[in-house]
């Protein structure tokens, strides 16, 4: 079996620690269908093991199977599944009964879900959801519990605890409520503590923040099971390397290993998928042999793009700043005095933390928004000071690729017509019924989907093959420049490399410029040729890809990259 | 150590989990639209007699195998009479839910899209129509008009209207503001395409299933009407009819009142059961 032969495989360590949680020949299904195939793995004192893998590979189902909450459709079941007590008696966690499993969640296990908007009650204080395991186990006085909470929140470095334990979580931010999550997972101290995608919601810098955090508790001695798909929060956190693919463990070895000499191909293709500084010019996918590569070229590393900049830029924007007013009738400047130029040709990335304007700097670009002060122009013309009506026809040079495909899709349109439609309104009309279903088969399969999928309904294809459509559809009406909002930020690191490299190809093919958003700045180095670091509504810095982030000069940028974690840090 | 299932208590779950999956109610319900069917469009298929068919030798009799529902103060087959009346009872239903969806999508189209000051004075006018008692204002449409199905149809349509108006106000609101209308606009369509091709049928969606609720809705009104002899007049089947002239038997024949209003009521459920379901089913669809 695949999972007994990894397992068997761990290279021997210096000091390994001592067994917590040892799992043996997991295996959890749903109905038929199994997604956690016979996976074994142990977690120590004081060490972080992490389970790698994308969408579907089971790793979330693992996480919560370990708490008891797989859901009541599951069947779990293991040869062994025993959580180490203080004086080392075992706890078989196979047997539990639900009441057990309440008593053992919070109190020896700790468990940290992905998204705190959504696992915090809106209705309820902070401290009280912070004490509320405190509460569950019968813990102190209801005084007490009140000032653990304050402690608590304190301890993962809540600014003003005394006040935030009043407020309620749609008043904290992302970063803040995430800790508050932590803060009532550590609230009794458990022993293990598994976390779910601590971090993905959240910025660069609060997101090295958390890592501090849970870095900190490692070392107080707790052992962390952390659950994520990207290699780098792993590579700063994790001592241990679990990769799951198709609910089994394809790798299993100490974290510096895995990352730098990993011995799965799976493995590697995960690690080649980053994008970062390195990649930069290359392809994100190797093509596989006996496998025919992307349109534009047979080779990994792609030429050198040379914009055209004797012309005017395709598009530019001249001091573009926005107003909104809120309803406390507080004037908030969400964009301030941004300019850039788009030459035709090249990409002119755009990247910054949540709040920073760079989404509406995008709608502005798009004239889906009208500026407060200041222009955009379109291939040297007027563009956003024009009335709708002499925008419209204009549309069909500038198109837009938005993060979340599926929601901007008529959800009852086929593929097929979602694409005849953009083409309609195109630079070439077609003119007939049939030339308008052949130029879309010709845009699906440009874009590495085909004539079968005319028909399907959006909602029926994986998220991959939505981004793909959504690209198709940019691409029907011919534009010069495409601005992209977050295009792969929803996308499993494999997935946002094709869809990466299709876009990258497409614009060697097509000429097309790219106003590229992103808060990622691995994937921003890797497709932009110049970059604009965005905060609070300010550029902060601008300059080429390589300047911005080589030579950095703002703080800002600074602390952007030095919070962004890398590989090498395994 | 053996495997072990953890989820013995869930097995459990499943198992009442997958006989409320067994439902009988929308089977059911289907069966009871399509007998209601075929009463509108061929009663003569579920009955051999006439409903206006008078035979005096054989007044107020209990139901029997020969009389389903009894026979009433003229000896005519009640059976037959409620048969012949779901044309007309259906007819006020489906007529009156259209007129209300018809006031209600233009009231909550303009609301929607016509800005701030359309939408306030849209607001308020629904408002009002809220606090005015529905019965109030059919009265005062059968005083002027007197009764019969038009006005009976347009009383209940007007009645219903605010409650619908508001509903496609919200998703007038709730669908204008989606991804893919802005992805339309940005692709350069003009407004009124965009909101015949995305925002109408988009908005409409939900509101199918809530529109056969109303139907039954309506007819429950409507027969409420005629009961207090505000609608159609008593010779005709219609089923409020029916129930207003078996009113002063009530206490000597039962089935008169108990034989109709049993047929109200399971229709009723039925077109609301299958509405539900219908909704489930498109809201399933809709993500």
């Amino acid at each position: 079996m695949t999972a007994v032969a990894a397992t068997e495989q761990i290279t021997v360590d210096t000091d390994p620690g001592t067994p917590l949680l040892t799992v043996e020949n997991l295996r959890v299904a749903f109905g038929d269908a199994e997604v956690v195939r016979g996976i074994s793995f142990t977690s120590r004192i004081g060490r972080c093991l992490a389970i790698v893998g994308e969408s579907g590979s089971g790793k979330s189902v693992t996480a919560r199977a370990l708490v008891g909450l797989a859901g009541p459709e599951s069947v779990v079941r293991a040869s062994q599944i025993d959580l180490a007590g203080p004086d080392m008696t075992s706890t078989d966690l196979t047997r539990q009964s639900e009441r057990s499993w309440r008593v053992m969640r919070g109190r020896e296990i700790g468990f940290i879900l992905q998204d705190a908007l959504v696992s915090l009650d809106q209705l309820r204080r902070v401290g009280d959801e912070v004490a509320e395991p405190l509460k569950v186990h019968g813990w102190g006085t209801k005084a007490s519990r009140k000032r653990k909470a304050v402690d608590l929140l304190r301890l993962v470095g809540v600014p003003e605890p005394e006040v935030k334990v009043r407020q309620r979580p749609y008043e904290l931010s992302g970063g803040l409520r995430q800790r508050a999550l932590i803060a009532s997972a550590i609230a009794l101290d458990p022993k293990l503590l598994v976390a779910d995608e601590p971090t993905t919601a959240l910025d660069v810098t609060i997101q090295a923040q958390v890592l501090d955090l849970l870095a900190e508790s490692k070392v107080r001695g707790t052992s962390i099971i952390l659950i994520s798909h990207d290699l780098s929060v792993v590579a700063r956190l994790a001592d241990e390397v679990v990769v799951m693919r198709g609910g089994e463990v394809v790798e299993h070895g100490p974290v510096h290993r895995v990352l730098h000499q990993p011995r799965h191909e799976y493995t590697q293709a995960l690690l080649d998928a980053i994008p970062s500084e390195h990649t930069r010019g290359t392809r994100l996918v190797r093509p596989a042999e006996g496998q025919t590569p992307g349109a534009a070229g047979q080779s990994t590393v792609r030429r050198a793009r040379k914009p055209i900049t004797h012309v005017p830029p395709v598009l530019e924007a001249r001091h573009i700043t926005k107003v909104f007013r809120g309803p406390d009738k507080v004037d908030r400047t969400v964009v301030n005095e941004v300019s850039f130029k788009l030459f035709q040709g090249e990409t002119v990335g755009i990247v910054g933390e949540s709040g920073s304007g760079k989404t509406t700097t995008a709608r502005i670009a798009l004239s889906l928004l009208e500026p407060t002060a200041g222009d955009v122009l379109l291939r040297g013309q007027p563009w956003s000071t024009l009335p709708a009506s002499r925008r419209r026809p204009l549309r069909k040079q500038i198109g837009a690729i938005y993060q979340d495909p599926l929601s901007s899709f008529d959800p009852r349109w086929s593929v097929g017509r979602i694409i005849t439609d953009a083409l309609r309104v195109g630079n070439r009309p077609p003119s007939s019924k049939a030339e308008a279903r052949e130029r879309a088969i010709r845009l699906l399969e440009q874009v590495g989907l085909g004539e079968q999928h005319l028909a399907s309904a959006p909602l029926r294809l994986s998220g991959g093959q939505r981004q793909r459509v959504a690209i198709a559809r940019a691409l029907a009406p011919e534009p010069e420049v495409i601005v992209c909002d977050e295009p792969v930020s929803a996308l499993d690191v494999s997935i946002q490399a094709q869809v990466l490299d299709l876009l990258t190809d497409l614009q060697d093919e097509l000429g097309v410029s790219y106003l590229f958003i992103s808060h990622d700045l691995g994937v921003i180095h890797h497709m932009s040729d110049r970059i604009l670091v965005m905060k609070d509504g300010r550029v902060v810095e601008s300059g080429s890809a390589d300047d911005v982030f080589e030579r950095p000069r703002d703080p800002y940028t600074q602390r952007l990259l030095s919070a962004l974690p890398r590989l090498a840090q395994a | 150590m053996s495997s072990i299932s953890v989820s013995a208590a869930s097995a459990q779950a499943r198992l009442s989990s997958s006989l409320t999956r067994i439902r009988l109610g929308p089977a059911a319900s289907l069966l009871v639209v399509l007998f209601l069917a075929v009463a509108v469009i061929a009663p003569a298929l579920l009955t051999s007699r006439s409903p206006t068919a008078i035979d005096l030798g054989r007044t107020l009799l209990p139901p029997s195998p020969h009389h389903l529902f009894g026979t009433d103060d003229a000896g005519r087959d009640l059976f037959t009479r409620v048969v012949y009346g779901a044309r007309e009872s259906l007819g006020i239903g489906l007529g009156a839910t259209a007129l209300a969806m018809s006031i209600a999508v233009g009231l909550g189209f303009a609301a929607g899209l016509g800005g701030r000051i359309a939408d306030l004075v849209i607001n308020r006018v629904l408002e009002v129509a809220f606090a005015f008692p529905v019965l109030l204002l059919a009265l005062l449409l059968i005083a002027i008009r007197g009764p019969s199905v038009t006005t009976e149809i347009v009383a209940v349509g007007i009645g219903s209207a605010p409650g619908y108006a508001r509903l496609v106000r919200g998703q007038v609101l709730n669908v204008r503001q989606a991804p893919y209308v802005e992805a339309a606009g940005a692709l350069g369509h003009r407004r009124w395409a965009v909101i015949r091709r995305h925002l109408f049928p988009n908005a409409m969606r939900p509101l199918v299933a809530v529109i056969t609720l109303g139907i039954g809705q309506s007819i429950v009104w409507a027969s409420g009407l005629a009961f207090l002899g505000l609608g159609v007049a008593p010779p005709s089947p219609e089923w409020g009819a029916l129930l207003d002239s078996g009113r002063e038997y009530i206490t000597t024949s039962w089935w008169l009142e108990i034989m109709p209003g049993l047929v109200i009521v399971l229709v009723a459920i039925s077109v609301t059961s299958l509405g539900r379901t219908l909704q489930y089913r498109l809201e399933g669809a809709a993500r």
